[in-house]
C-alpha cells in the first residue's frame, strides 16, 4: 500500500540450541527505510522459516523488553535497532542460558514453571 | 499420551497477567486464596496494559469537582445506548477506590500543586483522566502491579505457559490444560475457580495496536467451556493510529495524549479540516468521538482525499517547540530519532484496531454462567456498549480484576478440589497428537499463512465498513479455515518453537473471528463502532445486547434485553 520502493539487505541470524555448534543462516530481507530488526525477524518467521525462535510480545513499541538480542555484537532491542543497507548479524544474549536460535532464558527465576512446581509441592 | 503432564494445584487460576490478571491475583490472595497467575509471555510485560501510554478515567475529583455518576453518564452516552448499566456503574464507582489504592502502591500518578493532574479526554464532561508522565501510564501500572503480586507467598507466577483448554466436569470448570513454551511439556492445573484475563482480540486485524498475544484467547476458551459472549460485533478502531513515516519503539496510538494536551489539527489530503462534515466538531480541540472520527478518516480516503499512505494528516506545526517539550519532554527526542520533527511536518494517521467492547458475559461478581469460571478486564463484554469512552480500559482492568479475584476467592473458600484428571485427557491427547510433548510431528508451516490471511480478511471484510456481502464472504472463509486448521499438524514446541503456540493461537482467533462476524451479520443497523453500509440507520428496536454461544461447533447469536440498573 505504501508507494515506497523496498530495498534488500542481508541479515545473518545465529541458529541452533545449547548443544549445537552455532551456525549462521543468511536471509535476504526486503525492507523500507526505518524498519526494525524485529520487522525482519517477524518477516522471516512469517514468509521464509517459521521455525526461527524469537521472543517478542509488544511488537515494536519497546514496552515488553522481551526482544533483547545482540545486533552486530552490541546488546540492543530488536524492535528499536534499525535495518541498514550493510549486512547485519543478530545473535542471542551471551550472558543468559541459550534455549534456541535467538531465544535465551530471561524469565525471572521465581516465574519459571519448574520453580513453581518445587515451591507448590505439598 | 507420551508422558505424564506436569501437574499443579491451586484455589484460583488466573490466565493472563496484564493489569486485570495481576489485580485479580492480588485480590484473590488477600481474600484468602492460593493463586496461580500464568501468562504465555512474561508476567506483567505483555498484553494491552504495557502498551497504554495514557489515560485512566476515574472521578477522583482532584482537578475539579466530579462524581462517579457523571462519569457513568458520559460512559452511557459514549456507549450509544448499549451499555450493560450494572457493569458500567460498577466500573465508574469503583474506579475511584482503585486509583487511590494504586496511588498508595506508589504508581506515580502525575501531580501538580499537591493534587493529581487530570485531563479531559474525548467524551468526558470534566477533566477526569489521570496518567503517569511521560507517556508512561501502562509501564508504570504494570511495574506497580508486578511489585504487588510479588508480595507474600500466596501468588505463584508462571511465565511462558500457554493455556489451551479449560477442564469442565459436570458443567463446572475445575482447571485447565496448557503447554510449557520452552520445552513443550504438557501442564495441567487444578483450580476451583479460573479467571480469564487474557485481554481482547485486536490481533486478528491487520492494523492493530495490540501485543502479539492478543488474539482472542479468552473468548475462545470461554465459548468452548460453555460460557456466553456479548456484543462481539463492536470492535473499537482508534481513529488516529500512527501510519507514516515509519515509527519504532513507540506505541502506535501515542498521538492520543498529544492531542489531549496540545490539540493538533486533523486534516485531509487537501490540508482541509473535515470532521465537521461528519456530524462532529474537531477544529484542533480533539473532542470528536472515536467512532465518528474513524469513520470520517476512512470515508475521506475512499473519496480520494486521503494522504499518500491512505490516512489523514495530523499537524502540530502551529504548536511552539517549547510547548511540545513542556508537554512531552524526552518523547520529542525519541521522535527526532525517528526522523520526525513535529514543528516542521505533519504525520499521517489512520484507524487501527485498538480495543474490543464485546466479550465474556458476566454478572456483577464477574462470574460467567459456568460455575467456577470468571472473567476480568477487556475480556469482559458489555460495560462499554457500542463505543468505549476514552480512558475506560485501564479502570475496567483494575475494577473488574479486583472483583473477579475477590468473588472467586470467596466462592472457593473451604471447598475441596473437584479435579478429576480423567477430564483433562482429551485435551492432553490432542496436544500430544498435534506435536506437543516433544512428539515427532514435524512443524506444519502451512497454517502460518492462514494467520496472515485471517488478519487481512477481518480488516477488509469485518472492519470499519461492513456489508451483508462482506460479512458473508468472511464467515464462509473463516468456517472453512476452521476445518482446514483441524486437519493440519501443529508442530513441535520444544526449544521455544512457536509452531504449537501458533496453531492454538490461530484456533482461538478463528473461533473469535467467527463470533465477531456472526454478531455483525445479525446486527442489521449502524451503531457506535458497528457501521453497516447496507443498514446505515440506528434501529431503536435493536437497543439490545447480542448473546453469542457455541452450539456444537456452530457459533450462534441471539438478541437479549440490556441489563438495566
Amino acid at each position: 500500500m505504501s508507494g515506497i520502493e523496498k530495498q534488500i539487505m542481508t541479515l545473518r541470524v545465529q541458529r541452533g540450541g545449547p548443544d549445537d555448534t552455532p551456525r549462521f543462516d543468511e536471509f535476504q530481507v526486503p525492507y523500507e527505510p526505518g524498519a526494525s530488526v524485529l520487522d525482519a525477524l517477524v518477516w522471516i518467521r512469517q514468509d521464509v522459516d517459521p521455525t526461527l525462535a524469537i521472543r517478542y510480545a509488544c511488537v515494536n513499541a519497546n514496552a515488553c523488553k522481551e526482544c533483547m538480542v545482540r545486533v552486530n555484537d552490541k546488546v540492543d532491542y530488536a524492535c528499536t535497532a534499525r535495518l541498514t543497507s550493510e549486512p547485519m548479524t543478530v545473535e542471542p544474549l551471551s550472558n543468559k542460558r541459550l534455549i534456541r536460535d535467538l531465544v535465551t532464558d530471561i524469565v525471572p527465576p521465581k516465574e519459571q514453571l519448574s520453580a513453581v512446581v518445587e515451591t507448590r509441592k505439598k | 499420551m507420551l508422558s505424564e503432564p506436569i501437574h499443579l494445584d491451586t484455589d484460583v487460576l488466573v490466565v493472563g497477567a496484564g493489569a486485570a490478571g495481576m489485580y485479580a491475583a492480588i485480590a484473590a490472595a488477600r481474600n484468602g486464596a492460593d493463586v496461580i497467575l500464568v501468562d504465555k509471555n512474561l508476567v506483567g510485560r505483555g498484553g494491552a496494559t504495557i502498551m497504554a501510554q495514557m489515560t485512566v478515567a476515574a472521578a477522583v475529583g482532584e482537578q475539579s469537582p466530579d462524581t462517579w455518576e457523571d462519569h457513568y453518564a458520559d460512559t452511557l452516552t459514549a456507549g450509544r445506548g448499549l451499555c450493560n448499566e450494572q457493569l458500567a456503574a460498577i466500573l465508574c464507582e469503583e474506579a475511584v477506590e482503585r486509583i487511590w489504592e494504586m496511588d498508595g502502591w506508589k504508581v506515580g500518578w502525575a501531580r501538580e500543586d499537591g493534587h493529581m493532574k487530570q485531563v479531559t479526554a474525548p467524551g468526558h464532561s470534566v477533566p477526569r483522566c489521570v496518567y503517569v508522565d511521560f507517556l508512561n501510564t501502562g509501564p508504570a501500572v504494570a511495574r506497580c502491579l508486578r511489585g504487588e503480586v510479588a508480595q507474600g507467598d500466596k501468588i505463584a507466577r508462571i511465565s511462558g505457559v500457554g493455556i489451551i483448554d479449560l477442564v469442565v466436569q459436570d458443567g463446572a470448570v475445575t482447571g485447565a490444560v496448557g503447554y510449557n513454551q520452552e520445552d513443550g511439556a504438557p501442564v495441567t492445573i487444578a483450580a476451583n475457580a479460573v479467571i480469564l484475563a487474557g485481554g481482547g482480540l485486536t490481533g486478528i486485524y491487520r492494523r492493530n495496536s495490540a501485543s502479539a498475544n492478543m488474539g482472542g484467547d479468552s473468548y475462545a476458551l470461554a465459548l468452548r467451556a460453555g460460557a456466553e459472549l456479548v456484543d462481539m460485533e463492536f470492535v473499537q478502531f482508534f481513529p488516529i493510529g500512527h501510519l507514516a513515516p515509519r515509527l519504532v519503539g513507540m506505541d502506535p496510538i501515542m498521538w492520543d495524549p498529544f492531542r489531549y494536551k496540545l490539540g493538533g489539527r486533523l486534516l485531509n489530503g487537501q490540508m482541509e479540516e473535515f470532521i465537521h462534515n461528519y456530524g462532529a466538531e474537531d477544529s484542533g480541540k480533539y473532542t470528536a468521538p472515536r467512532d465518528i472520527t474513524s469513520f470520517a478518516i476512512v470515508q475521506e480516503a475512499a473519496a480520494g482525499r486521503g494522504t499518500p499512505h491512505g490516512g489523514a494528516w495530523l499537524s502540530f506545526e502551529h504548536v511552539p517547540e517549547n510547548d511540545l517539550r513542556d508537554a512531552f519532554g524526552p518523547v520529542i527526542d525519541k521522535l527526532l530519532n525517528n526522523g520526525i520533527d513535529l514543528t516542521k511536518q505533519a504525520i499521517e494517521v489512520s484507524p487501527i484496531a485498538h480495543y474490543h467492547m464485546g466479550g465474556i458475559r458476566v454478572d456483577g461478581a464477574m462470574a460467567t454462567g459456568v460455575p467456577g469460571l470468571y472473567a476480568a478486564g477487556e475480556a469482559v463484554g458489555g460495560a462499554n456498549g457500542a463505543n468505549r469512552l476514552s480512558g475506560n480500559a485501564l479502570p475496567e482492568a483494575f475494577v473488574f480484576g479486583e472483583r473477579a479475584g475477590r468473588f472467586a476467592a470467596k466462592a472457593v473458600a473451604g471447598k475441596t478440589r473437584a479435579w478429576d484428571g480423567a477430564a483433562a485427557n482429551d485435551a492432553l491427547d490432542q496436544l500430544a497428537a498435534r506435536g506437543g510433548n516433544g512428539g515427532d510431528v514435524e512443524p506444519g508451516p502451512e497454517f502460518h499463512g492462514m494467520a496472515k490471511e485471517l488478519r487481512e480478511l477481518m480488516w477488509d471484510q469485518v472492519g470499519l465498513i461492513r456489508t451483508t456481502e462482506s460479512l458473508e464472504t468472511a464467515l464462509a472463509r473463516i468456517q472453512s479455515m476452521r476445518s482446514e486448521l483441524e486437519a493440519l499438524p501443529a508442530g513441535a514446541a520444544a526449544g521455544f518453537d512457536m509452531s504449537l503456540r501458533g496453531w492454538y493461537d490461530l484456533r482461538s482467533s478463528l473461533l473469535t473471528a467467527e463470533a465477531v462476524t456472526v454478531a455483525a451479520l445479525n446486527r442489521t443497523e449502524s451503531r457506535g463502532a458497528h457501521w453497516r453500509e447496507d443498514y446505515q440507520q440506528t434501529d431503536p428496536a435493536l437497543e439490545q445486547t447480542q448473546v453469542v454461544g457455541l452450539s456444537g461447533d456452530k457459533v450462534e447469536a441471539a438478541y437479549a434485553p440490556l441489563e438495566r440498573r
